[in-house]
């Protein structure tokens, strides 16, 4: 016998957005069904390096940053845990002259959207950051953003719906997915079929497949961001560390500790992926230039996920451009975790009233159609 | 073509490598042997650090001795014509390759076949006081005694089930230490009726009946049907409180407890190198499948030895010398048939032989359902029972690696090795499934810490 649940929403993907659409949603009183195919939080959402990040990200970006950023500051209130999320401040860093020079251009085309960002050099850098080896010659404070435990964080969105009454199906993959009149009609193989008047697809590295069923294609590519842990040391570090230019990032956590990110995993099949030898030592090596306290440290496990990059890094946001209802939310390209709740409010906001005062235009799903 | 011209790796010199070794060097093979340990001979017949004390074989591995020499020997004789690499961790298998970490660097191994004979470790579950000083390992407390030449204390209680207890009990009363009692899980009725299966083995039986048969003439206390209630002790254990088979409150006086409960197959390099693994009711865990010559789901994968199932060290020499083998026939190579039927008939006897040692040595499943909520069982972390029950009881984990996730039990130092049979039994106690029933822990590089340094000093392939 196959379940039928009628709804007014219906969610594929529990990750970040997905979870955190449904709990704003469920506040916003309509009946939601999330349907995901392992447990919700436990892929890229979850395994993510737990930075929590406004500075740095494009400035297209920002308005949707920023209002995630207010949500982040209620957690405990909308989630009932506060994840590990530490307002520790976010300091990129410079290693040369042109490095911070970008830096300061950022501070100043970003002006406006409240980062806060401060410029700190030379002996000031030194005596506030003295645990930093000499590689950096300056940084860029964001005093606001930081950093949470992303395998507690994401989860705790879907968990938050289901308590408020969403309905929350894990270990349930999507088969097949159509509209049939004004419903969309999703079934997972012959146990459950969902019927619902809004469609979210919010299945991260997953979502191309809901995309091209409503003749959606889109150039989604899947890669792996390879990160490792050290065991616990003691506390050197306050701030989420980034570096201007890429390559290495790394934050202390409460306990201790080390935990570092830089360049990529491989996959193992289209679901999984692991570390890579190569990325692992150069990440170790870069990493302990970085931040001297680790060369006598180890590494005590490396990770990564499965994760979706659209060819512009940036994601793919907001209404179907074919099909009335369906709403999109994928493709954030590394950088979800600390945008994700901002984009579910927004996803909500788009089902509930049918507009949002969120800039969606360059996150348009058919910005990479070429033009006939 | 070329691929196939890359030497055989094996991983691990205990009684399964080395007897895999020996019969690839008769095949005219020279192949490469990567262990952990400075000197050959696996945990069961490690060997005392080179120049350090000198105690006669008979004094280390009593009963074994024979075996043991006969091992190092085989090694001896084949030093020369073997890349041997001791004190070589193996922290990585990918795409066809192993990283070694030894002196410090990492250096990235190649292999068109691998024989993964990475034995065992002890298998745990926690009790109220485990993490006092002076409580340790079934296995732990053997090592310190082969390796070290000390005692872990000067009067040991012997707690827990399998061959192990009755072994080192054995050693350590031989060693000249007192000991204040076997404490075994197994009711007696259980242990009893199981020795029949064991006729199968006489020579095993004897044996093992020799152990308690000379415990007892010696006058130690043998107890079955025992549980744990906690190890009691200021600085460290001075008691060990338990319960007997009538469910009587009792003490015993002691300076150091030897427990384990069995050993427990290392299994991480034959997940990361892709093997598909089954979950085995005899051990109670997932383990990398293997046909009957020790072959892996993945060609050129061979596993032999208690790495990947337990089967004690008399069976991994078989299996060691049986997987190399298969190795040698899918290399195209020459195999004498006769000697290939004769292993597989000796294996097949210790596989029955196996089926009734768990019988006599059976789990002591309910053990879990005592441990307290506030008992730490994830000791890198220091995260409690309660805490895994919790994530289990709110629906939040059915499964291993999201209990993880949540908890960070198995997310330290030991990734998991140490306290993952603690975590299945709670999680699926609560969770009212099998241990079969909430999966298994994912294995991920490195398998063991990795120094970071390790990134600044990468070795070339020679």
């Amino acid at each position: 016998m196959r379940e039928r649940i009628e709804c007014d929403v219906a969610i594929v993907g529990g990750g970040i957005v997905g979870g955190s659409a449904a709990l704003f949603l469920r506040q916003a009183g309509l009946s939601v069904t999330l349907l995901e195919r392992d447990w919700c939080g436990a892929k890229a959402s979850g395994v993510n390096f737990g930075g929590v990040r406004r500075q740095g990200r494009p400035l297209e970006q920002l308005p949707l940053s920023q209002r995630a950023h207010a949500i982040w500051g209620r957690l405990p209130e909308l989630l009932g845990t506060d994840a590990e999320y530490i307002r520790s401040g976010h300091l990129k860093l410079a290693r040369s002259e042109p490095d911070l020079a970008s830096l300061i251009d950022y501070r100043e085309r970003s002006q406006g959207f409240g980062l806060g960002l401060e410029i700190v050099t030379g002996e000031e850098f030194r005596r506030r950051w003295p645990a930093l080896g000499d590689r950096a010659i300056g940084g860029s404070l964001c005093p606001e953003d930081g950093h949470a435990n992303p395998r507690l964080v994401s989860p705790a969105f879907a968990r938050a719906a289901a308590r408020l009454g969403a309905v929350v199906r894990e270990q349930t993959p999507v088969d097949r997915v159509e509209k049939d009149g004004d419903r969309f009609v999703l079934l997972s193989g012959d146990v459950l079929e969902v019927r619902a008047r809004f469609l979210l697809n919010t299945a991260g590295a997953w979502s191309r497949r809901v995309a091209e069923a409503f003749g959606e294609p889109v150039p989604l590519e899947s890669l792996h961001p390879n990160m490792a842990v050290t065991e616990p040391l003691p506390r050197f570090l306050d701030v989420n560390i980034g570096v201007e230019g890429g390559g290495v990032y790394g934050r202390q956590v409460p306990r201790g500790n080390m935990v570092v990110g830089g360049g990529r995993g491989f996959a193992l099949d289209a679901d999984r992926a692991r570390p890579q030898r190569d990325a692992v030592l150069t990440l170790m090596r870069d990493a302990a230039e970085l931040f001297p306290q680790l060369r006598h440290a180890h590494v005590i496990r490396c990770w990564t996920g499965v994760e979706g990059y659209t060819p512009d890094r940036n994601p793919i946001v907001g209404p179907s451009r074919t099909t009335p209802g369906l709403f999109h939310a994928f493709g954030f390209s590394g950088a979800g975790f600390q945008i994700g709740p901002g984009v579910g409010q927004t996803l909500a906001e788009l089902v509930t009233t049918g507009g949002t005062p969120m800039p969606l235009e360059p996150f348009r799903i058919d910005r990479f159609t070429p033009t006939a | 073509m070329s691929e196939s011209l890359l030497p055989p790796v094996i991983v691990g010199a205990g009684p399964a490598g080395i007897r895999a070794a020996e019969r690839l060097v008769a095949a005219g093979l020279r192949p490469v042997v990567v262990d952990e340990a400075a000197r050959w001979g696996g945990q069961i017949y490690r060997q005392p650090p080179d120049g350090g004390f000198t105690r006669p074989k008979s004094a280390l591995y009593g009963f074994e001795a024979g075996k043991a020499d006969a091992v190092h020997r085989a090694m001896a004789a084949i030093r020369d014509r073997v890349d041997y690499r001791p004190r070589t961790l193996v922290w990585n298998c990918e795409a066809g390759a192993l990283d070694l970490l030894s002196d410090g660097a990492s250096e990235t191994l190649p292999f068109s076949h691998l024989i993964l004979a990475t034995g065992a470790t002890d298998r745990v579950l926690p009790f109220p006081g485990w993490t006092l000083p002076g409580v340790f390992t079934l296995g732990g407390s053997q090592v310190a005694l082969k390796f070290q030449g000390c005692a872990v204390g000067r009067r040991v209680a012997f707690l827990g089930t399998g061959p192990l207890l009755y072994l080192v009990a054995y050693q350590y009363l031989k060693a000249g230490v007192e000991v204040a009692g076997v404490f075994d899980t197994t009711p007696f009725a259980a242990q009893a009726r199981a020795t029949a299966g064991m006729l199968r083995d006489p020579a095993t039986l004897a044996k093992g009946l020799l152990f308690v048969g000379w415990l007892r003439a010696h006058g130690v206390p043998i107890h079955n049907g025992v549980r744990p209630v906690r190890a009691e002790g200021a600085e460290r254990v001075d008691a060990l409180v338990w319960r007997d088979a009538r469910g009587q409150e009792r003490r015993t006086s002691c300076d150091a407890v030897a427990f384990g409960l069995g050993l427990r197959s290392e299994t991480q390099l034959a997940d990361l190198a892709g093997c598909r693994f089954r979950f085995d009711e005899a051990d109670r865990a997932w383990l990398p499948e293997r046909d009957g010559a020790g072959r892996s789901s993945v060609a050129g994968v061979y596993l032999a030895g208690d790495g990947s199932g337990i089967a004690g060290a008399d069976a991994a020499e078989l299996a060691g010398e049986r997987a190399a083998l298969a190795l040698l026939e899918d290399r195209g190579l020459p195999v004498e048939a006769a000697r290939v039927k004769e292993l597989d008939g000796r294996l097949a006897r210790i596989a029955a032989f196996r089926r009734s040692l768990s019988a006599a040595f059976p789990f002591p499943a309910d053990w879990a359902d005592a441990i307290a909520d506030d008992t730490m069982i994830c000791r890198c972390e220091g995260i409690t029972a309660g805490a895994v029950r919790e994530v289990a009881r709110s629906g939040q984990a059915r499964e291993m690696n999201r209990a993880k996730a949540l908890t960070r039990a198995g997310m330290g130092r030991c990734q998991g090795r140490m306290c993952s049979a603690t975590t299945v039994e709670l999680l699926s106690r609560t969770l009212g499934t099998g241990p079969d029933g909430v999966g298994r822990l994912r294995a991920q590089p490195p398998i063991k810490p990795l120094p970071v340094s390790a990134g600044a000093e990468r070795r070339e392939v020679a």
